[in-house]
């Protein structure tokens, strides 16, 4: 949601500053649209925690689930939230060369996640595991693809922040635009903590 | 408007610019400059200024209100006579799904938004709206929804589920036709275009406020609108779910509602309702605010008891995330979920009667002044209360079971819609037409409009009530004579009279479609403050300058504008005029900030909704197209992020010669 | 949330040092350790209850501390946790009518 740009009606030069609460209108709308989005995944996990025991063709998830993999998994995810937190944490000191590393860093992880990811899915698409296997294929996938593409996503703003940032050709406050998408980031690590528990280690 | 958009007429911006600016805009992406010399269609295309967005949504869901209209009297003819013969099955299961969803997501949303686009920020006391492209993206997806759901006429049929397109029937089994793809995909859109704007108004509310309007200060149609733009924010995600797993399905052979595979198919019914019942607040609670403005105006007194009201609205709102389930009495729940959200239905009642109550002492003792606006006001007071009496005996679950999929539900909620809804909008178009346009709407065919439309929909919806109790089914696409029943239960006399009633509602609507045009050949202007009116709005010129205002007012009381023009006796509490709507009108002109920057238009937000539906077609067309959309999307991103959202100032050569005029940027 | 509040929040925007940031981290990770040893080690009938705790701690301790809503203002935690505790509320009524919590 980088492209929520910072916006002033009264006076262009002095950004967000006229605003009734005292506070940015973009991290107002970027906690708004988080809070939207518990609703989203939600609903998505409770269609899963609905449907996980449901197994007629295929593999139960006792029998694909590689918890040491996935462990390892969510635990890079979890580190990537720590390079995030200081990416924001140099931007707000206005050190670009050390924002930019700890971006780069942050997306690096977020990649290992998703590479993760692929091998897993793969891994359980040859034994027997495909998205119309079974209800339980069809919501485990649907579940952690989705937050597989909202860590993607993550991943190309994190890239392209920094690419904007390199050239120098950010509009709004840089040091806030981190932020939005630190919050972002974080926000689908902490779906991930609740997938990692309900999905992966408690057993349907 | 004049061939240059930088220039502000004189009557527009007094004492500022008279000189076209010269323009050389920077270009984002090396390739393309922002628009910023925009004339005729460019002009409404790529604006971000809200209140033309507002204009916009108006006419827009208009058009889908005269579609959704037809597909109604297509209905109405089809049951008006046993064995009617104007559609076939297939067509009429067509004909009521795309009905209720025009209705529902393309009007009364949308028409909502309109007001609430236009309306918002000048009762707040605000220039624009808190992210203007933001606002056009969301426009743009609307329309994109709009037209992929209607599409599908052309394409091999509509939806036919009915609008809450219960799977599995909506399954590839049972709905094999690509309607349902085109339905899931329309509505996906047009979902992110009202979370879109329900976090851009919800800002507004929150961050844009003139100073000195606290929260308790704001007009109850803001109100009413910020409590919808949180259920929207907090709705919509759910439906996205239900229609994501629908898509899978249907598109990538998922199980989600395959019950063979074990599937559970109330999934479908709660995430559908989780979403559905808020989503009814979401179309009555703007008809509320518009009347609960229109009412004081009329009455000529204060709305009685303006916090009831408010947080009688804000509490609705809550209970109605916790009552889906009475929509699914029917459907085998088990009695303690049956018992448990028939309570809390019952519950919704209290707010809402507290609402009437307060509506009723607003008007008692006043001066009421019988404009169309005020008869739509007190006829939504009216029709919803008898909607909302029938609405209660829903709650109570036994006699759902008994009412569940008749008539008796149609009959319910047409009257909580229309004669709700419906009829609040109608209301405001009376109201705010003056104010928008600068020219009043003819009185004396708004009264022809309001008597044809309120006998009309008694006439059509008051026999679905017997109909219903009678046994007959909605959704039935045609009656015989053998079975209709005989004396004052049967069901072809009131089948007929129900269709000769949608005939004069018809004719109603035709009534305001005339007053239209009418008002806008008639050359002559609104007076500045027709009403007396009693906020914000009206305190700037109709139409609005660009600006909204010529300097942010400092808000002191409720109803400021009206606390403007009228002082209180502290013994007699007698209100005495001090002023006119043209005496402050030319304060705020004399007073006026020089230096007013606006948000500049921009091509990203249309661009943006194009490559979405692109995007969106390529899941029922092929993956190349998907691609092409997904490219786009890309692209506007990109263009989006790089572009300031206001105009550098370098963006503008030094537009003139008396030197105070360069900070003005471009609008429109 | 009706009073117009003016604060400037430099003072916590901040929130917390890198070193701070830092012994969260490692409180997360060894937390996470610790869920992970569920599946090795057998905890009786404090298995779902410590996995949903831990669940919850981690989640609280991201978003306060990494999403500085602790530090920041109030009304980004209501927007969030209303939807969150909304999600909570209308998921766990419909998980309950399919007996989801019973069996």
């Amino acid at each position: 949601m980088a492209d929520i740009a910072t916006h002033d009606t009264d006076h262009a030069t002095d950004h967000g500053h006229h605003s009734s609460t005292g506070l940015s209108n973009n991290k107002l709308a970027m906690w708004l649209f988080l809070g939207s989005e518990c609703l989203l995944f939600g609903g998505l996990i409770s269609t899963y925690m609905l449907y996980r025991g449901r197994v007629q063709n295929g593999p139960h998830s006792s029998q694909i689930y590689d918890i040491p993999f996935t462990s390892v998994s969510s635990f890079v995810l979890l580190m990537s939230s720590l390079t995030m937190v200081l990416a924001v944490s140099s931007a707000q000191r206005k050190d670009d060369a050390k924002t930019n590393l700890w971006l780069v860093i942050t997306a690096l992880l977020g990649a290992t996640f998703i590479g993760g990811q692929v091998y897993e899915f793969t891994t359980f698409y040859r034994e027997g595991l495909g998205f119309t296997t079974s209800l339980f294929g069809s919501s485990f996938y649907a579940l952690t693809g989705f937050h597989g593409v909202h860590v993607s996503v993550g991943v190309i703003m994190l890239l392209s922040l920094m690419g904007i940032i390199k050239k120098g050709k950010i509009t709004g406050d840089k040091a806030e635009v981190v932020e939005l998408i630190g919050l972002y980031w974080h926000f689908v690590d902490i779906v991930w903590i609740i997938i990692f528990t309900l999905v992966y280690l408690i057993p349907s | 408007m004049s061939t240059n958009e930088l220039t502000l007429t004189p009557s527009q911006s007094p004492g500022l610019v008279k000189s076209p600016l010269s323009i050389s805009p920077s270009r984002p992406l090396g390739a393309v400059r922002r628009p910023v010399n925009t004339t005729g269609w460019r002009e409404w295309l790529f604006t971000v200024d809200h209140k033309k967005i507002g204009i916009m949504y108006g006419c827009v869901a208009f058009t889908f209100f005269i579609v959704g209209g037809v597909e109604a009297l297509f209905i109405r003819l089809q049951l008006a006579l046993p064995d009617g013969r104007i559609l076939s099955a297939d067509k009429y299961n067509q004909m009521f799904t795309m009905h209720a969803t025009t209705m529902i997501f393309l009007f009364a949303m949308p028409m909502a938004a309109a007001f609430a686009n236009y309306f918002l920020p000048l009762q707040i006391g605000a220039r624009d709206v808190a992210f203007p492209r933001l606002n056009a993206l969301s426009f743009w997806l609307f329309v994109s929804g709009g037209l992929i759901l209607n599409a599908s006429w052309f394409l091999g049929g509509a939806a036919d589920g009915g609008w809450f397109m219960y799977a599995p029937n909506s399954g590839p089994v049972f709905s094999p036709s690509n309607g349902v793809d085109f339905w899931v995909l329309g509505l996906q859109i047009a979902g992110i275009a009202s979370l879109i704007g329900s976090i851009n108004l919800i800002v507004t509310v929150l961050n844009m406020r003139a100073p000195g309007m606290t929260l308790m200060k704001m007009p109850v149609f803001t109100w009413m609108i910020l409590v919808v733009q949180f259920l929207l924010v907090f709705s919509l995600p759910v439906i996205t779910v239900a229609l994501v797993l629908l898509m899978f399905q249907r598109s990538y052979g998922a199980t989600f509602f395959d019950v063979s595979q074990g599937a559970d198919p109330l999934l479908w019914q709660h995430l559908f309702w989780i979403f559905g019942h808020p989503e009814v607040y979401v179309l009555i609670l703007p008809g509320f605010g518009i009347i609960s403005e229109v009412l004081p105006t009329f009455s000529r007194k204060p709305l009685f008891g303006y916090p009831f009201v408010v947080f009688s609205g804000a509490s609705i709102g809550l209970v109605g995330f916790g009552v889906w389930a009475h929509h699914m009495f029917a459907s085998g729940l088990g009695p303690v979920s049956v018992a448990v959200f028939s309570m809390a239905t019952m519950a919704i009642a209290i707010p809402t009667g507290v609402k009437i109550f307060n509506w009723l002492l607003t008007m008692w003792g006043g001066k009421i002044w019988y404009t169309a606006s005020m008869k739509f006001a007190i006829g939504l007071v009216i029709l919803f209360t008898i909607g909302g009496l029938s609405g209660v005996t829903h709650a109570v679950a036994p006699s759902d079971t008994q009412q569940t999929d008749t008539y008796y539900i149609v009959a319910h909620f047409h009257y909580v819609l229309f004669g709700g809804m419906v009829f609040g909008l109608f209301s405001g178009f009376y109201y705010w037409w003056p104010k928008v346009f600068g020219k009043m709407l003819n009185e004396k065919l708004g009264s022809w409009n309001f008597w044809f439309m309120v006998i009309g929909m008694n006439l059509t919806f008051g026999p679905m009530h017997i109909l219903g109790l009678q046994g007959q089914p909605r959704r039935m696409y045609i009656w015989t004579e053998a079975r209709a029943g005989e004396g004052f239960f049967n069901f072809g006399f009131w089948n007929l009279v129900s269709s000769i009633g949608s005939f004069v509602l018809a004719v109603g609507i035709l009534f305001f479609i005339i007053n239209v045009i009418k008002t806008t050949r008639n050359p002559e202007r609104a007076p500045l403050d027709p009403w007396d009116a009693r906020t914000l709005e009206w305190l700037t010129t109709s139409p609005p300058k660009v600006h909204n205002f010529d300097r942010i007012p400092v808000v002191h009381h409720l109803d400021e504008f009206f606390h403007r023009k009228y002082v209180e006796d502290e013994t007699t509490h007698a209100m005495t005029q001090i002023a006119t709507g043209e005496d402050l009108m030319r304060a705020e002109e004399a007073a006026a900030d020089t230096g007013i920057h606006m948000p500049g238009p921009s091509y990203w937000p249309l661009l943006l909704a194009i490559g979405v539906a692109v995007l969106g077609m390529g899941i029922i067309y092929g993956t190349p197209i998907m691609v092409v959309g997904a490219l786009v999307v890309l692209f506007s991103s990109f263009g989006w992020v790089l572009e300031p959202s206001v105009p550098e100032p370098i963006d503008f050569d030094s537009p003139s010669h008396d030197g105070h005029t360069k900070e003005i940027a471009p609008v429109g | 949330m009706t009073t117009v509040t003016e604060k400037h929040a430099d003072a916590h925007e901040h929130g917390m040092s890198d070193a701070g940031y830092i012994k969260i981290a490692i409180i997360l990770a060894a937390i996470t350790g610790l869920e992970v040893s569920t599946y090795y080690v057998n905890f009786g009938p404090l298995f779902m209850p410590a996995l949903l705790t831990m669940m919850v701690v981690k989640f609280v301790m991201v978003v306060s501390y990494f999403m500085h809503l602790k530090f920041d203002s109030k009304i980004f935690s209501f927007l969030f946790y209303v939807g969150l505790g909304l999600a909570i509320f209308v998921y766990c009524m419909a998980l309950a009518t399919f007996k989801f919590f019973i069996a």
